[in-house]
Order: C-alpha cells, then sequence, then structure tokens
C-alpha cells in the first residue's frame, strides 16, 4: 500500500534556481540521514550475528557440532555440551502452548464473536496488562505464589493419579517443567489472544452469516467457516507466541529449578538455554565457559529467527487476504 | 423426531462450547487478578519510606531500601531513550516517507526480526561489544542493550502513525512550496504526534521492567549511582536477586519493589490508552 507520494520537482521548477538548489540539497541531505538510520537497524541486527559468532567461537573450534549433542556441562574440566538447555527450552515452551493455545483461542473467540459488545474493549485492555507486567514479577509470583500450590495439590495429586505415567513420576519439588510451562503459558496467552482475535476478526461477515443461513450454530459456525478461514493466521499466532516462550528469561530461571539434566519427568527441575545464561554468566571465567554461554545463546537465537520468520510471513499472508477482500 | 433431537444436541454442545470460550477469557482475567492482587497487597504491606527513602543494607541489617535502584531504573531508561529515539523516529521516518518499498520492506523485516530476538541475547551482545572491550560492567552497556530493544518498537510505531497522516496534508504542504525534509518535520510529524508518543512510552514501559539484558550489563551496584561506565543498580534486578536471595527481609524488600515497578509499567500503560483512546473519539 504505497501511497503515491507529491513529486518535488513540480514545486521545485516553478521557484528560482537558488532555491531549487537549496531545496534539492537539505532534501537530499535528509533523506540520506533518515535511510543511515534505518539501515542502522539492519546494521544492529547484523552486528549481533557478526559479535555472537566471534565471542563464541573458541567453543565453536572446539566442541563443533557434538556441542548441540553432549549432554555434558563442566566448567572444571571444561566440556560443554547444549542438550539438556534445548531440550528443556523445547519441553517448557512446549508444555506453555499445550495450556496456551486453547486458552488463547477460546479466549479469542469469546472477544471476536460471543462477548457482549461493552465487555470486548475492557477484556481486551485487561488481557495486554497481562503483557505489560514484566517478567521478573511474574517470575516472583510464580516462586512465592504458584510454585507451592503447584508442588502440594498438584503435582502431589498428578503423582498419585498418573504416576505410572513416565511424565508424573519422582519426587514434587514444585520448582521445575511444569512450572516453568506454566508460567510459559501465562506470558504467552496475551499475545497468542491478542493477534488470534485480530486474525478471527478479519474473517469476512458474510462467512458467518452463510453460514448461520444454512442453519448452522454459532460453534459450527466458528469451527467450519471462522477457524478453516484463518487457519494460517491462527497459526502464526502461536508460532508468534512460541517465539516468544523460547526465549523468556527472568520468570523461567526463577521457577525452573537450574538443573542439568534430561529427564522424562516434568517434575523434575532443568533449565532452558536462557535460563542457563542468566544464571551463569556472570560466574563465568575463561574464554571456553564464556564461549560456550553466547554458543548457547546463539543456538537459541537461531531456534527463534526461524520460528519468527514463519510465523510473521502466516500472519501477513492472513492479514493481507483481508486487504484484498475489502 | 430423530432430526428433532440430533439438532437440540447440536445445540446443547454449541452451547457447552460458547460456554467454555467464556471460562477461557475468564481464567485470563482470574490470573491477572491473582498476580496483581498478591503484588499489590505484598507490596504495600512491605513498602515504608525508608524503602524509597534509604540505600540498601547489608544482609543482617534491618531496614534499608531502594532508593539508589529506583534512582538507577530512571538513569538506565533515560540513557535508553536518549539513544533510541534518534534511531528509532529517523529510521521511522525514513520508513513512511522516503523508501522505496523494497528498502521500506528489507528494513520493515530487519526491525521486526531485531523486535523478536529474546531480551537476554540483547545482554549478551552488549557484553560482547562494551563489557568485555571496556573490562567493566557499566550503565552504558545497559543503556545501549535496553536502546537496541527500543529501537525497532519505536521505529515501527513512527512509521504506522506517520502512515496515518493523510496525504492532502503532504500536497497541501507541497504546494506551498516547502521543501520536503521541512514539510516531513513541520508538517507530517507534527500531525502524528499523539501516536508517536504513546509508541514511545510504551517502549518505554516495557524497558522500564527488563531484567535479563542487565545481569551482565548493569550488574547492580552497593555503592549507588557512581557514573555511566561504572556498574549500577536497577529496580528489576534487585527485585531478581532479592527473590532467590535466602533472607527474609530482603525477599520483602522485592515485594516491595515488585510494587513500584507495578505501578510504574502498568501506571504508564493505562495513562497512555486512556489517552490515545480519548483522541480517537
Amino acid at each position: 500500500m504505497d501511497k503515491g507520494r507529491p513529486d518535488t520537482s513540480i514545486s521545485a521548477d516553478m521557484s528560482d534556481n537558488r532555491n531549487v538548489s537549496r531545496t534539492r540539497f537539505g532534501d537530499i541531505i535528509f533523506s540520506r540521514l533518515t535511510l543511515f538510520f534505518g539501515l542502522l537497524i539492519v546494521a544492529i541486527l547484523v552486528g549481533l550475528l557478526v559479535a555472537l559468532n566471534f565471542d563464541a567461537w573458541p567453543a565453536i573450534q572446539k566442541f563443533g557440532l557434538s556441542f548441540l549433542t553432549s549432554t555434558e556441562w563442566d566448567p572444571v574440566k571444561e566440556e560443554f555440551g547444549a542438550l539438556p538447555a534445548i531440550y528443556g527450552t523445547l519441553l517448557s515452551s512446549l508444555i506453555g502452548l499445550v495450556i496456551a493455545v486453547p486458552i488463547s483461542l477460546g479466549s479469542a473467540i469469546f472477544l471476536s464473536d460471543l462477548a457482549p459488545q461493552w465487555m470486548r474493549k475492557p477484556c481486551s485492555f485487561l488481557i495486554e496488562m497481562l503483557a505489560a507486567i514484566p517478567s521478573v514479577i511474574i517470575g516472583l509470583w510464580g516462586l512465592y505464589v504458584m510454585v507451592p500450590f503447584i508442588r502440594s495439590p498438584v503435582e502431589a495429586w498428578l503423582g498419585s493419579n498418573l504416576g505410572f505415567l513416565p511424565l508424573f513420576q519422582g519426587p514434587p519439588f514444585g520448582v521445575g517443567f511444569l512450572s516453568a510451562g506454566i508460567i510459559l503459558a501465562i506470558m504467552v496467552i496475551p499475545i497468542i489472544t491478542a493477534v488470534s482475535r485480530e486474525v478471527v476478526c478479519a474473517v469476512p461477515l458474510t462467512q458467518r452469516e452463510a453460514m448461520l443461513a444454512l442453519g448452522a450454530t454459532r460453534w459450527e459456525m466458528i469451527t467450519r467457516s471462522v477457524l478453516p478461514y484463518c487457519r494460517s493466521g491462527l497459526v502464526g499466532a502461536v508460532m508468534l507466541g512460541l517465539g516468544r516462550a523460547l526465549g523468556e528469561t527472568m520468570a523461567v530461571t526463577m521457577v525452573i529449578g537450574n538443573a542439568y539434566a534430561l529427564s522424562p519427568s516434568l517434575f523434575s527441575p532443568g533449565a532452558t538455554i536462557a535460563s542457563k545464561v542468566a544464571s551463569e554468566f556472570n560466574e563465568a571465567s575463561g574464554d571456553l565457559y564464556i564461549g560456550s554461554l553466547i554458543e548457547l545463546a546463539l543456538v537459541l537465537f537461531a531456534i527463534t529467527l526461524v520460528v519468527n520468520i514463519m510465523a510473521r510471513l502466516m500472519v501477513w499472508r492472513t492479514v493481507s487476504v483481508r486487504g484484498t477482500g475489502e | 423426531m430423530k432430526t428433532h433431537d440430533g439438532y437440540f444436541s447440536r445445540k446443547q454442545l454449541s452451547r457447552l462450547m460458547l460456554v467454555l470460550c467464556g471460562c477461557a477469557a475468564t481464567i485470563v482475567i482470574v490470573v491477572l487478578i491473582l498476580i496483581l492482587g498478591y503484588t499489590l497487597v505484598n507490596g504495600i504491606s512491605y513498602l515504608n519510606l525508608d524503602f524509597i527513602t534509604q540505600p540498601s543494607k547489608p544482609v543482617g541489617e534491618a531496614g534499608g531500601g531502594m532508593r539508589d535502584d529506583i534512582y538507577g531504573t530512571f538513569i538506565l531508561v533515560g540513557l535508553a531513550s536518549v539513544i533510541a529515539l534518534p534511531i528509532g523516529l529517523m529510521a521511522g521516518i525514513f520508513l513512511a516517507e522516503f523508501a522505496g518499498p523494497r528498502a521500506a520492506s528489507a528494513i520493515r523485516f530487519a526491525a521486526d526480526i531485531l523486535a523478536g530476538v529474546p531480551s537476554i541475547i540483547v545482554g549478551v551482545f552488549a557484553y560482547a561489544i562494551l563489557v568485555r572491550p571496556m573490562h567493566s560492567y557499566s550503565a552504558l552497556s545497559a543503556g545501549v542493550a535496553l536502546a537496541i530493544i527500543m529501537i525497532p518498537v519505536v521505529a515501527r510505531t513512527a512509521e504506522e502513525s506517520l502512515r496515518l497522516v493523510p496525504n492532502s496534508q503532504r500536497e497541501a504542504a507541497m504546494a506551498l512550496g516547502i521543501s520536503r525534509w521541512r514539510m516531513t518535520l513541520g508538517v507530517i510529524v507534527p500531525g502524528a504526534v499523539t501516536g508517536i508518543v504513546t509508541g514511545i512510552m510504551l517502549a518505554v514501559a516495557r524497558i522500564a521492567g527488563e531484567t535479563a539484558p542487565l545481569i551482565f550489563t548493569a550488574l547492580g551496584s552497593a555503592f549507588g549511582v557512581q557514573g555511566l561506565t561504572e556498574p549500577i543498580g536497577a529496580l528489576p534486578l534487585q527485585i531478581y536477586r532479592y527473590a532467590l536471595s535466602p533472607y527474609s527481609d530482603w525477599q520483602k524488600q522485592a515485594w516491595a519493589a515488585a510494587f513500584l515497578l507495578v505501578i510504574l509499567v502498568l501506571g504508564i500503560n493505562i495513562i497512555v490508552r486512556l489517552v490515545s483512546s480519548r483522541k480517537k473519539i
């Protein structure tokens, strides 16, 4: 959607020569200046990649690809591997999404189609407020309010009733993957809800009316007409949430328990890439140790980059469908 | 009769699922109320005048506060704004007014990617380019890290608000014969100022609560604010440290600090939204 901008040459032609050159000169300087600052954003992104690679180089050179598959993390022997952190990052984000997606989609449908008109704005506002709460505060709440609750009724109940599954075995610590997943769910629900609400609202009214006219109930209208119409936008919304969950640091660091192990149990303490970097970076010494932590950050960067790019492409596609449809 | 039954159960299912959707929205709002409620109630019971007027005390000594960390947060936010605002605004002007479609989509893409980079990685970046070469944790490196988080937000919101200025204003200004840069700064930017300020304030609210990028840039300081090349304390950083400490005195102070931070961050958010929604009507 590029607006046709007025052509400067017309006004320039009509004024006298001295003015022309001065006007043109100022314009050129100014547009070059804005271009410079625009390119600066690209430069920061490139600089980020280069600097991280440069500082991670000792670790990349020493461990090569085995960095990704090793489970060792021993600063004394200087053996470092990323697998438990990658596993923890993916597992906690997965738990987060499993909890967040149904709640977010339900809320989005409620806000776009079901809620009475007077409720929609205040409800959206409250959900946006949840997104605005700093993550360290959610972590503080998680550590002192949620984790004790998870430990005694939730994990104890799951352990005694579903303890035959490997997922729910082991002592209930409270801190661990389950708590981290729930905290992540709380943190990504606002973004998934907001984006999918927008996407659902973008479905034309005629789609809904046609389905209702065929005798569908409201729920059938939503599942057979609205949701299929905006499927890729919804997937994009979930991916945006995933991108946020993968990189979330403070709240997760505070409730995940910071243990470096591969365990199938959701009760066991673990670590994510972000929590590992956050909790060890200050104590790290030596190029190899610091390099390994920075390589961890690089791995996280690569994962979130892929997820975010895919998410943007999907959301763009749906929203531009709306643009041409109108 | 059979079709009637079928219709009835479809209707029941519909009603059930719609109620569940309502429940989902309720859960979200209940969680928000729980988090805010605990923070406000705990925070206000531990908050006192000393907390905002006294520097922190070592473990074991009663009392003390977070005066220096509150001050530090304002310095860091100010520093980040000074760095990020010119870059973000000029980039936004470029995107909205000067860029061709190809350059615009490339830079817009870079800005969106930068906005999606986890904040801890931005912290690692600031560590790599400033802390390591300067051999010292510093307020400056923390300010740069926060600025990098702020730039894409400011650039994109500035761009979007500038695009909302009607083209007739550009044409009117052009018809008067002024140059394009003066038109941009004198006519277009003032026309979009509400949206731009909204974006800036929301970005400020976001970086005020950021913790991850500060851990290994600002570090925290027990000696107050000493200058831009020295370590500096910040409110969110102190919440993190104190929350994980085993001392109940410190944990109480963490709640009090959380109270202040929530008031600051949500306060900015609420005011900005009220003002901008009134403007639209």
